[in-house]
């Protein structure tokens, strides 16, 4: 005991050192004032004569004009796929392989572009945009390029066939990605497509079209039509389509499903969550909490398959949320295009009113709500990262998605309450177990109702690794080989 | 009047990344060149380099190896004319160009199409991974002088393997081009290595040495002398592997192992 | 009269004082973490007091067997005075062998600059505990400030447990009020789990600093292994109160790198961990580094190696 004594136990004064900003630079990338369709490979105006301004949500300056696509638009549009896919689904497999992998390669090339717009018109930091985003979308047209001269072992015994125009509409929250996660595969298989991008977020689809131009992407292959959710379901409703693929709200989805009732035409869905972040008292903790955070304050909240339940064994609650109350002190909100920011702006004050909405209700239900002190910028729509305790199963942030930085606590004793309280969801995109104990893992990977479950991580993704939901968080797969099956027949 | 002179190429050996002559010194005249004679200490310096460049090549990601030799068909296109000068022709380039594309796809694939997980009749969790052999000998083919190598060469490197190549005695300038492309499309020294010299002299020691995992004896023939690497090989159980098909996944497969690992599902 | 067992190993038991559990650290995540704290961009007067904080942290380090009092005097010059152009802190410790602890302190008598010395037949720590608590008591007498000793990691790798603990504890008290850093040589430890174990041994047994490596072992000091072992101080902290400081040493050459620990340490541990004592580099050629770098931030020009003095 002695030596013990003689062990410091006065803390320093704290010391004041503060980051400077560190800002990457924006001249690598110039938007233009107005971009037109991406129709039949050329810039085209649109024939609604409608425009909408697309704003960067961390300064909310305006960034560029790009067209609102009409039902005339949309048309065409199909037309120039319909067109170009009897050539497209013709050419030499292997040589569709080599416009995919010159795709991933000039992604590569222009990343850092990619990556700068992506983050000021989206407002996630570019320190994701240029760390996870651009590379995944490259490997995505990597990997899918090396599919496209191989799918008879893909499908042994079976022959595979392009199903024809692929209408594909993505989210806001991961731009490019989700356009490499639909478009990769849908080319490797021989289709064509029409992509729709969200409304707040189509600045890189339209850089893209560039892309398709470095590449020498046939025209009419790749076909970008822009606007708000009526360009959406024009496209949804347009006839001339053979395939519909959808990343986005679950309320969304189930209309597009309602709308194709009948008519034939395979359709696979990427919807919401409310995923359970599962922590085991024998876990090792501090990376458990490095995971939590990870997963819930990773691209504002902004995700799919958030972690946005946590469910920590009652026997390490306190000294869990105390360690990650800490922890989210540390995080740095702010300017996207700051080097040294973790959390970025809310995408939308649409979505910003959403997040405050649930927020209220949390501490009106009795949850008990901590936000570390935080100094947020002026303009802009911006949200601290949040965390409730006391949550529970009942309360709204409990069951609702908020796709903010808000987190909610909720505590169980066994493995199986554990694995009860998860699947208590109408959802069932994904989950995380925390444990150094490999066969508990593989226990709750069995019996979790998620179509991803993480063992000790969060929030990993691959090209090679199928992802999508149960029930309500749809259906399908994007990544591996199941990726393929979406955009193919079998004769 | 004056003629300009060509600067006339030194075709040396391939091993560890480096271009050394061979130990012994001696060279033969094959295809109009003086090409290095390699020795069996040669044979010696190329397995450590193999073995070496093998613990690289298999560390990277698949993802990043079919990155590499993607990139490995970039620099082969933008030499074809190199290419074509050592072999039949601007054809067989492209041909070979586009093998090399098709195997690069391969490499973030294997895992999918010849593991399984497997469904085993109790509470474990068993799974089948595919993992290279370790080093790999090649015994080139004469014809095709390039896209015959290639074929038997580039399954062996996606499964993340290292080859030692004992290249054509008549056509081995071939080889070395290939080891030059190679040498510039960031394949880690040592995954790749070429022999030129005597193939009476160099394959048996290959095909008898204790650290070679694998050889291919595609290029050895049909007659006695493949048989007689055979017997060699069986001193350390090597896998002896001949090409079946054209072009397939289960050409890869030949120079793979399958690891099978199961673990216990429970609280 | 009955007797009651104790409850094992890993039962917590109520109240306070007592170490943090072992536990485990999860490897993939811990190295994710502190990769991503490695991508912090420095800039303009932040990365100024970096560097200004990095040199005041540095021990100034020659642990050669070619080393000779004329070595020692030039090292402790170029610690007092690192650079003779500019205004420039003085590291904050030289770190030499107890043989050599008499020149450096008549070298730095009344500068601040302390003197270190490794002790316990470092770097093997392969010796009797007599040998090593005489190799202490020498650099005591000769006047070291502090004492870097190497755990016995022979014992901690055969389980002796017990045996590096009692160490820690009878070198602690051999050291007098000279504190104390304890070296893990985290290269040779093998896991992360080890290290945090190992940590956890050393503070137990009093020491004042934990310390990565005695630099003679590849891998020395990484930044997830300092990450590792600034978790431990921070649990020790929630736990038990104690401060406990720390030293990676070895393999740290560059400013960059420096400022990549600060980085980890400043987002573990927070400002109050952010001085000399509580962090040190152990380091010899990061100094001429920093100094080059700092003269480039001053003056926006890319200097050459040649403007610093090699002593």
């Amino acid at each position: 005991m002695g030596a013990v004594e003689k062990q410091r136990t006065q803390l320093p004064a704290r010391d004041g050192w503060e980051y400077a900003p560190a800002p990457e630079s924006r001249e690598i990338v110039s938007f233009k004032d107005r971009y037109g369709l991406f129709i039949g490979g050329k810039e085209v105006t649109p024939r609604s004569r409608s425009w909408f301004t697309s704003v960067s949500p961390s300064t909310e300056e305006p960034l560029a004009e790009v067209a609102q696509a009409g039902a005339k638009d949309v048309a065409l549009a199909v037309d120039a796929a319909r067109g170009a896919f009897a050539d497209w689904s013709s050419w030499k497999p292997s040589e569709r392989a080599k416009v995919l992998f010159r795709i991933a390669r000039v992604l590569q090339e222009r990343s850092r572009e990619l990556a700068v717009a992506e983050s000021l018109d989206g407002g996630k930091p570019i320190k994701e945009s240029r760390d996870v985003d651009l590379p995944l979308a490259a490997a995505h047209f990597f990997y899918y390029a090396g599919w496209a001269d191989k799918l008879e072992y893909a499908f042994p015994n079976r022959r595979p066939r392009p199903l024809g125009v692929a209408a594909q509409i993505v989210p806001w929250n991961f731009p490019l990605l989700m356009l490499a996660w639909k478009i990769a595969p849908a080319l490797a298989c021989g289709n064509t497509v029409v992509l729709k991008p969200a409304e707040t977020t189509p600045l890189t689809a339209m850089l893209f079209a560039d892309v398709c131009r470095q590449a020498e992407v046939p025209p009419g292959v790749v076909n970008i039509v822009t606007g708000d959710g009526s360009t959406g379901a024009h496209l949804v409703r347009n006839h001339g389509i053979d395939k519909v693929a959808f990343t986005g709200s679950t309320e969304v989805g189930k209309a597009i499903q309602r709308e194709l009732a009948g008519r034939g035409i395979p359709l696979t869905l990427e919807l919401g969550g409310k995923a359970a972040n599962i922590v085991f008292e024998d876990s090792a903790l501090d990376q458990a909490v490095e995971g939590i955070v990870n997963g819930i304050y990773f691209n504002q909240g902004h995700v799919c398959c958030a972690g946005s339940r946590l469910l920590v064994q009652e026997s390490i609650h306190d000294q869990l949320v105390r360690k990650l109350k800490r922890r989210m002190a540390t995080l740095r909100v702010g300017d996207p295009l700051d080097k040294n920011t973790d959390v970025g702006a809310i995408n939308s004050k649409a979505q910003l009113e959403r997040i405050e909405e649930l927020v209220a209700s949390g501490t009106e239900e009795g949850a008990e709500i901590y936000q570390p002190p935080c100094r947020l910028p002026e303009k802009g729509w911006w949200f601290v990262p949040t965390v409730f305790t006391n949550v529970a199963q009942s309360h709204r942030i409990a069951r609702e998605e908020i796709f903010g930085p808000v987190l909610s606590v909720l505590t169980f004793r066994t493995p199986d309450e554990a694995v009860e309280k998860a699947n208590n969801t109408m959802y069932g995109l994904s989950a995380g177990v925390w444990t150094e104990k490999g066969s508990r893992i593989l226990w709750m990977a069995d019996r979790l109702r998620a179509g991803v479950v993480w063992g000790n991580t969060f929030n990993r993704f691959d090209p090679s690794s199928p992802f999508g939901g149960y029930k309500e968080s749809g259906f399908g797969r994007e990544g591996g080989r199941h990726g393929l099956e979406a955009y193919l027949r079998f004769e | 009047m004056s003629v300009r002179l060509p600067v006339k190429k030194t075709y040396k050996l391939f091993i560890g990344g480096a271009f050394p002559r061979s130990e012994s010194g001696r060279t033969l005249e094959l295809e109009g060149h003086n090409v290095a004679r390699a020795s069996r200490k040669d044979v010696r310096d190329a397995v450590v380099a193999a073995r070496k460049g093998f613990a690289d090549w298999s560390g990277a990601t698949a993802y990043n190896r079919g990155q590499v030799l993607y990139r490995l068909a970039e620099t082969m296109e933008t030499r074809a004319s190199a290419l074509a000068a050592v072999c039949s022709g601007r054809r067989e380039v492209a041909r070979a160009v586009d093998r090399v594309v098709w195997y690069a796809g391969w490499a973030d694939k294997l895992a999918q199409v010849l593991g399984s997980s497997n469904p085993v009749a109790g509470p474990y969790f068993n799974f089948t991974s595919p993992e290279p052999t370790g080093v790999v000998a090649v015994i080139a083919p004469d014809e095709p002088a390039l896209d015959g190598l290639v074929a038997r060469v580039v399954p062996a490197m996606v499964g993340g393997n290292a080859v030692v190549v004992v290249a054509s005695e008549k056509h081995p300038l071939a080889a070395i081009e290939l080891a030059e492309s190679i040498a510039t499309s960031d394949v880690p020294a040592g995954a790749f290595n070429v022999l030129t010299g005597l193939r009476a002299e160099l394959a048996p020691v290959l095909a008898a040495h204790m650290d070679v995992n694998a050889i291919d004896v595609t290029g050895a023939g049909v007659d006695g002398d493949a048989a007689a690497l055979e017997a060699l090989a069986a001193e350390n159980v090597k896998r002896v592997v001949r090409a079946r098909e054209e072009q397939s996944p289960y050409e890869i497969e030949s120079f793979l192992e399958m690891k099978t690992v199961w673990h216990p599902i429970g609280r | 009269m009955s007797q009651t067992l104790a409850l094992p190993r890993s039962v917590e038991l109520p109240g306070g004082g007592r170490l943090p559990r072992i536990g485990s650290v999860d490897a993939v995540a811990l190295e994710a973490r502190a990769a991503e704290l490695a991508k912090r961009s420095i800039k303009r007067e932040s990365k100024i007091y970096a560097l200004e904080l990095a040199i005041r942290m540095i021990d100034l380090t020659t642990l050669e067997g070619a080393d000779t009092p004329g070595k020692i005097r030039a090292l402790c010059a170029k610690a007092m005075h690192p650079d003779p152009e500019e205004p420039v802190p003085s590291v904050a410790a030289v770190c030499v062998y107890p043989s050599l602890v008499g020149v450096a302190r008549r070298a730095l008598d009344g500068s601040g600059v302390k003197v270190a010395s490794v002790a316990t037949a470092f770097p093997s720590g392969q010796a009797s505990i007599d040998v090593k608590l005489a190799d202490v008591r020498a650099a005591v007498e000769a006047g070291a400030d502090e004492i870097d000793m190497v755990i016995d990691r022979g014992a901690f790798l055969s389980g002796r447990i017990g045996q590096v603990y009692e160490e820690v504890v009878a070198v602690k008290d051999a050291c007098g009020d000279a504190h104390l850093k304890v070296i893990l040589e985290t290269g040779e430890l093998g896991t992360y789990d080890a290290v945090r174990k190992a940590s956890l041994v050393a503070i137990a047994g009093g020491a004042d600093f934990i310390k990565t490596s005695t630099g003679k072992v590849t891998p020395a000091a990484t930044l997830p292994v300092t990450l590792c072992m600034l978790e431990v101080i921070r649990d020790v902290y929630d736990e038990t109160g104690l401060v406990i400081g720390m030293k990676p040493a070895g393999g740290i050459r560059t400013a960059k790198q420096a400022i990549q620990y600060l980085c980890v340490l400043h987002e573990t541990l927070g400002g109050e961990w952010m001085t000399p004592d509580l962090f040190r580099f152990g380091a010899s050629s990061l100094l001429n580094d920093v100094l080059l770098q700092l003269r480039k931030q001053r003056t926006g020009i890319y200097r050459s190696p040649d403007e610093f003095t090699l002593d």
